[in-house]
């Protein structure tokens, strides 16, 4: 070993990852787009404190001014004060489905790869589970269901319940695979050799030594879970079988303006563009963390 | 190669009774009544009559064998018979006289048979999503090679960034903003599909190709986008490779190199993620038929979903999860036969 190399502190794994994912621009900025989005969609409403549902019949279809920055809907709603409460929605079902999504399929990845009595039937599971025509069964679950959970739960609290839900038990599918293939690929590992070799059970032995390791691939899945699941959510309710309509998100906001099209094509225009670059700057967002945590890569 | 084929078909069978038994038990669970929409004023004994001539007597396990035996005997045996009598493919063999009279798959909305629409409105979703697949794969693969040829040029970060964009920006918004940009603001093109528009004449035909063009267009960026990323990534696995060293050290030209040594490899994943791509693009479809009003598939299941014609649904969901089953088998046979290192046997 040179001086060199012994004098400078030892790097942590962490610090390279960091190094790496500095150097790919496209994430960096993709970071950045998707932090000020939601920083304006959560605390942007602080600051300005129109109310989304406040209908003020005499100001509708307004242009942008001054008071209404992104003018008014045909029920003199404030456009602005839409759009966040509609990123707010939007990027809670994403997030709230993506978290369900990706422990849905850790979990089923990590049954099935580290015990060997269910690697058969999970992965059957999920075999029929790609099989299944996604889109279509979201459209049938959300109608036949939207009313009794409403019902039970209220409306928006029922509404988001069920399309979490939906997009959740639809999407995880992807993520068991990739789980279940790295911890196949880590069992046969020295290290969990050793661990047995000193008494390690199971429960520990996943939780200690196997699920550690594979936090990347979980990482990069649940970033762009993301993407797909407010994708997903715009476009249900994009067909108008989404939230109710007096309960704003992006997607609802596009399927409103798309009567108005030809008078005030700006109202589609913002919601689309609010959901076309959340979506894209979470997609670099994943696209640099999978550069950077693929050891492979990383260092080149 | 045919032992594989046959062994996957038979594993086929049981894949597609469990989706469809899915299916069936999530319309099943659902609660919305069938009768909901009948007028209070209709004595109860006459509501009862009107659910038994729905099929809606018989116990669960019974309806579902039912629709079971429907959809795989007699629906085929009614299409056995529709090819041998008048299509001009198969109208030379001998009649056949399979169907003999059996219920079909009934629509509840319209209380005729559900593939007779289902092929009604086939056409309209093959045009336009076949074309809108075509154009997009023919975009994706000269995309794809060169940007991977050619890496970190500014044709590959410009290719990449477009790719990107396209992949991420939804459907749904590229359709309402080229309608609003071409429709609206420019009048070049129809933002409603007309399928009632007979082509006999030269205008018919050029008006048909003007409202065509933006869904195909929707369709052809988001799926070159996509195929783009995978030839791209495919290309540059295969540039580095020994071989490719070698096929230019024997002095190969760079065009034989790239497009008969690297090309022929790199096309290996790319085929079968085409072919796995096709149902998905029928399933997407759904919101681009909605956003230019193309009565196709998409749009029968949405109307079917909103009138709970409950057998409607659940024959068209199990027609895409079918599509689904029967591209995953096409793609793994491709695989074998264009890979000569992979042998099923």
């Amino acid at each position: 070993m040179t001086d060199a190399a012994a004098s400078s502190p030892p790097r942590s794994q962490w610090h390279d990852i960091w190094v790496q994912f500095k150097s790919h621009r496209g994430a960096l900025v993709g970071a950045v787009v998707f932090l000020a989005i939601v920083i304006t969609v959560f605390l942007g409403p602080l600051v300005w404190t129109a109310d989304p549902t406040f209908v003020n019949i005499r100001a509708r279809n307004k242009p942008p001014s001054f008071e209404y920055p992104f003018g008014t809907d045909q029920l003199g709603r404030d456009m602005l004060a839409r759009m966040m409460a509609g990123g707010r929605v939007s990027i809670s079902v994403g997030l709230t489905a993506m978290s369900l999504a990706i422990t849905l399929g850790s979990t089923v990845g990590l049954l099935a790869g580290y015990f060997r009595s269910l690697d058969w039937p999970l992965m059957r599971l999920t075999e029929i589970f790609q099989s299944l025509p996604l889109l279509p069964l979201l459209l049938v679950m959300v109608t036949l269901f939207r009313e009794p959970l409403a019902a039970s739960f209220g409306p928006e609290r029922g509404t988001f319940i069920l399309i979490v839900g939906a997009i959740g038990v639809t999407s995880w599918m992807a993520t068991a695979r990739i789980v279940r293939g790295s911890v196949l690929a880590l069992k046969e590992r020295e290290f969990v050799l050793a661990a047995r070799s000193i008494g390690t059970d199971d429960f520990k032995m996943i939780l200690r030594h196997i699920l550690p390791n594979v936090v990347s691939p979980i990482m990069v899945s649940a970033t762009l879970g993301i993407a797909a699941a407010i994708i997903t959510e715009s476009a249900l309710s994009f067909l108008g079988l989404g939230f109710p309509p007096d309960f704003p998100t992006w997607g609802r906001l596009l399927y409103d303006a798309v009567d108005y099209m030809q008078q005030y094509p700006a109202r589609v225009i913002w919601p689309g563009v609010a959901i076309s670059l959340t979506v894209l700057s979470v997609n670099y967002l994943g696209d640099g963390l999978r550069d950077a945590l693929d050891p492979r890569i990383r260092g080149r | 190669m045919l032992t594989f084929i046959i062994r996957r078909l038979f594993l086929a069978i049981p894949t597609l009774l469990v989706i469809s038994l899915i299916i069936f038990l999530l319309l099943e669970l659902a609660p919305g009544d069938p009768m909901a929409q009948v007028p209070l004023t209709v004595p109860p004994e006459v509501k009862e009559k009107m659910r038994l001539a729905l099929g809606l007597g018989e116990p669960l396990h019974i309806r579902y064998i039912k629709w079971v035996w429907q959809f795989f005997v007699v629906e085929p045996s009614v299409l056995i018979d529709w090819l041998t009598r008048e299509s001009a493919l198969f109208g030379w063999l001998p009649d056949t006289t399979l169907y003999d009279g059996q219920l079909r798959v009934l629509s509840w909305q319209t209380r005729s048979p559900v593939m007779d629409i289902v092929v009604q409105r086939l056409p309209q979703t093959m045009w336009v999503v076949g074309m809108g697949y075509l154009f997009g794969v023919m975009i994706a693969l000269p995309i794809g090679i060169y940007s991977a040829y050619r890496q970190y040029s500014i044709f590959d970060q410009v290719g990449t960034f477009i790719s990107m964009v396209g992949f991420s920006v939804p459907t749904f918004f590229t359709g309402v903003l080229l309608i609003v940009i071409f429709s609206v603001e420019l009048g070049w093109f129809p933002s409603i599909y007309d399928t009632t528009l007979v082509v006999n004449s030269w205008d018919s035909f050029m008006m048909q190709v003007r409202q065509m063009v933006m869904p195909v267009t929707v369709l052809a960026l988001f799926n070159a986008a996509q195929i783009s990323r995978f030839m791209r990534s495919s290309m540059l696995d295969n540039l580095t490779q020994d071989y490719v060293r070698t096929a230019r050290a024997k002095g190969l030209s760079e065009r034989a190199v790239v497009l008969g040594h690297v090309l022929r490899n790199s096309m290996i994943p790319v085929v079968t993620v085409i072919a796995l791509g096709v149902p998905q693009v029928f399933g997407g479809a759904i919101i681009t038929e909605q956003v230019f009003k193309v009565n196709g598939l998409g749009q029968l299941l949405i109307g079917a979903i909103e009138a709970n014609d409950l057998p409607m649904v659940q024959t068209l969901t199990f027609i895409f999860a079918l599509l689904i089953v029967v591209f995953n088998l096409i793609a793994d046979v491709l695989y074998g036969i264009i890979d000569p290192r992979i042998r099923y046997d």
